[in-house]
């Protein structure tokens, strides 16, 4: 099914669709991934972007950041939007186009999940990219489902005592076609990535770790670093799910324990009493051994 | 051609012959069959559209408006909890000026549950920036889905038609089905302009900040107002082509010499109309406004309808919880304030949650505001029920 030579695929586009400008942090995660994710796509491109930090930065009237179509309306609904705008283009006889639906993690899989599921149930040829900053950023930080356990934010002010959803899976559950996870530090992989999934017809899942400095707790120079990190440390684990099957695991070269992620960032700094990790820092070694077991990083 | 049919396919049919490229709906008591029929016919190849079978009201609207952006003639149908749970999307969709039509079979909302009719669904969608039309009868609630696609993409406003859940949607009646090259001549292929389409770059959907959002609102609010001339021009055209009058701002029977005024919207009009040629006969000169065009209120025509008549009288399905009639008040409100003069106006709240509204209760109203005028009033109150449940 994916035709494209591997040298396309590999290839670092930068064409600068997503342009500079834009209100982000410094060092925001979302804002790079963003970038790469227009850029891999093309000219031939419709964005449709949820409600949350990438709409705030990059879209006020009357200079937006995008140099494809932009299409946004509202938090929870960005999946069914992209579903109409594909049900358009398949009725008006155009295209063929690629429709990237866009949005946060609270907007994909909190208050929009009843509507990617839909989507992804109905088929529609979407790519979907979530841009997972793991909190409500554009409100504040404040907890979503895919805040971590252990990290701070400004609603779990003790610590979030829950796990991160797996959205990955629940994706590839619904029997679409591609589902793959990526990280903002490796532009190859994330724009291979981003490459494949639109050569494929049907929904499609793409799932990016997106650092936020300001939610996290560190400097913006550190976002390549603590992708990086969070990979070496089994916790957030890279790989594609191809017609449900997990493929293209990204290994471990060298693995590096929970804690040269934590201490990294603010967010978890209640997790070390006097420079002494808590009981919490354990349980989260434990998720990463458990993702390490899981995907045989 | 005149055909008997149920209200819900008479508005299925005519909507398919508006060629609508995208519809998608949800299912809810009473606007099913409208839902179901376009299903079919999408189905089975006689209308050619993508039929978008959704997860929720919310998705609906939602795909409609995406649909929309990209160019497509889209079209949506609800009612009552459905609209309700549509109502982000529903100012979204006014806000970014996008040409959806959306039938609204009018249902009462909960609690408690009710799957009658009365018009308090789309009265909490009034002040949104969608047009409002209200049908009487089927003829017109077909009629007015043609005119509302036509007025919609000619003033970039979206259209919401309003039929009587169940009165309407679930009674046959015949109606003239026109055929599929009138609606051809009457409403042109869409021509939409800012969508979106990678040969021509742009956003939709930008946030305003402080500078510009008032201006936008106020472009819309100016928007709504221009629509009137829109409304009156293509329910005249419509009356030029197919011989009947349908639709426009407003509808007037029996009005001229009337001494009371019945101010209402819908299909209890017909009703009305009864009883006004009853009393007739006893000597009672009555009059009645039917608002076909709810939102933008044509305020300047029913101001001339009614300068010279004292005694008003409105009977409406809907009522602002802790403060009263809303009809009431838009009528209240169409009169200058420097006009001095001593003119009474009662509400009635009716028919609430399908409760029958019966010639003689619309007798009694006319008898009870012969006499004095009556600031609220609810017509045809079970006061055992009440006198057992009142705190
Ligand atoms: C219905 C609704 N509820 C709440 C909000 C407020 N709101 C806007 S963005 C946002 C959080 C966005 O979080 P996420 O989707 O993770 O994106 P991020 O800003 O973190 O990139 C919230 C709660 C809203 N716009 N609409
Ligand atoms: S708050 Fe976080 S996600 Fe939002 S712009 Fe700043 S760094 Fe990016
Ligand atoms: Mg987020």
């Amino acid at each position: 099914m994916i035709t494209a030579s591997s040298e396309d695929l590999y290839k670092v586009e930068k064409k600068d669709l997503f342009a500079s400008g834009h209100r982000a942090c410094g060092g925001c995660g979302q804002a790079l991934a963003a970038r790469l994710v227009a850029d891999a796509a093309g000219e031939n491109t419709i964005a449709c972007v949820a409600t949350g930090c990438l709409e705030i930065f990059s879209s006020p009237y009357p200079d937006p950041s995008w140099r494809i179509p932009f299409l946004h309306s509202l938090f929870e609904n960005i999946s069914a939007v992209a579903s109409g705008v594909e049900a358009a283009y398949k009725a008006l006889k155009k295209g063929p186009v690629n429709i990237i639906a866009q949005g946060g993690d609270g907007g994909t899989a909190d208050i929009g999940f009843q509507s990617i599921s839909g989507m992804f149930e109905r088929g529609h040829n979407v790519l979907y990219v979530c841009y997972d900053n793991e909190a409500y950023m554009n409100t504040g930080v404040q907890r979503s489902s895919f805040t971590p356990f252990g990290a701070k934010t400004t609603t779990t002010p003790m610590g979030n005592t829950t796990r991160k959803k797996n959205l990955p899976l629940i994706a590839a559950d619904h029997g679409i076609p591609y589902v793959a996870t990526a990280t903002v530090d490796d532009f190859r992989d994330l724009q291979r990535k981003v490459k494949t999934a639109l050569l494929i017809n049907g929904p499609k899942y793409l799932h990016i770790l997106a650092p936020c400095p300001l939610g996290w707790g560190h400097t913006g120079d550190l976002t390549v670093a603590i992708c990086r990190l969070a990979k070496a440390t089994g916790l957030f684990p890279v790989y594609e799910i191809i017609n449900g099957k997990v493929a293209n695991v990204l290994k471990i070269q060298e693995k590096k324990p929970v804690e040269d992620y934590l201490r990294l960032q603010g967010r978890y700094r209640h997790l070390f009493k006097k420079g002494v990790p808590v009981k919490e820092v354990a349980e989260i070694q434990e998720i990463a051994n458990q993702n390490i077991e899981r995907f045989n990083l | 051609m005149l055909k008997y049919l149920e209200g819900s396919h008479a508005v299925s049919q005519v909507v398919a012959m508006c060629r609508p490229n995208v519809i998608s709906a949800y299912p809810i008591t009473p606007q099913t069959h409208i839902v179901e029929d376009l299903a079919r016919l999408v189905g089975e190849g006689k209308l050619d559209a993508e039929f978008i079978n959704v997860e929720s009201e919310f998705s609906a609207a939602s795909v409609v408006l995406g649909a929309s952006a990209a160019g497509a003639r889209a079209y949506t149908t609800t009612t009552s909890q459905g609209l309700l749970l549509m109502n982000e999307v529903i100012y979204c969709i006014a806000g970014m000026r996008l040409p959806i039509v959306l039938t609204c079979a009018n249902r009462a909302i909960s609690a408690p549950l009710n799957i009658w009719n009365d018009q308090q669904d789309s009265m909490t969608v009034r002040d949104a920036g969608w047009i409002q039309l209200h049908a009487e009868d089927n003829q017109e609630a077909a009629d007015l889905h043609m005119q509302a696609f036509k007025i919609a993409e000619q003033m970039h406003l979206p259209v919401m038609v309003c039929m009587d859940g169940f009165i309407l949607t679930h009674a046959f009646e015949p109606v003239d089905i026109p055929e599929q090259k009138e609606v051809d001549a009457f409403l042109p292929p869409f021509k939409p302009q800012n969508i979106v389409d990678p040969r021509w770059p742009r956003g939709i959907g930008l946030y305003a900040d402080p500078r510009f959002y008032m201006e936008v609102r106020y472009i819309l609010h100016r928007a709504l107002e221009k629509s009137e001339k829109v409304i009156k021009q293509v329910s005249e055209d419509f009356a030029k082509k197919f011989g009947r009058q349908s639709g426009g701002l407003l509808k007037t029977y029996k009005i001229e010499d009337a001494d009371i005024v019945i101010i209402t919207m819908g299909s209890v009009a017909g009703t009305i109309k009864d009883l006004i040629d009853q009393l007739e006969t006893e000597g009672k000169k009555v009059g009645l406004l039917q608002i076909c065009s709810y939102r933008p209120f044509p305020r300047k025509e029913v101001y001339r309808v009614l300068k010279d008549k004292m005694n008003l009288l409105v009977i409406e399905k809907s009522i602002s919880l802790g403060r009263g009639g809303i009809l009431g008040s838009d009528v209240r409100w169409s009169f200058p304030r420097t006009e001095k003069k001593d003119r009474k106006i009662s509400c009635f709240v009716s028919g609430l949650g399908g409760r029958n509204i019966s010639i003689n209760d619309l007798r009694t109203a006319v008898e009870m505001v012969e006499h004095e005028p009556v600031e609220l009033e609810f017509l045809g109150l079970n006061p055992d029920i009440i006198a057992a449940r009142d705190l």
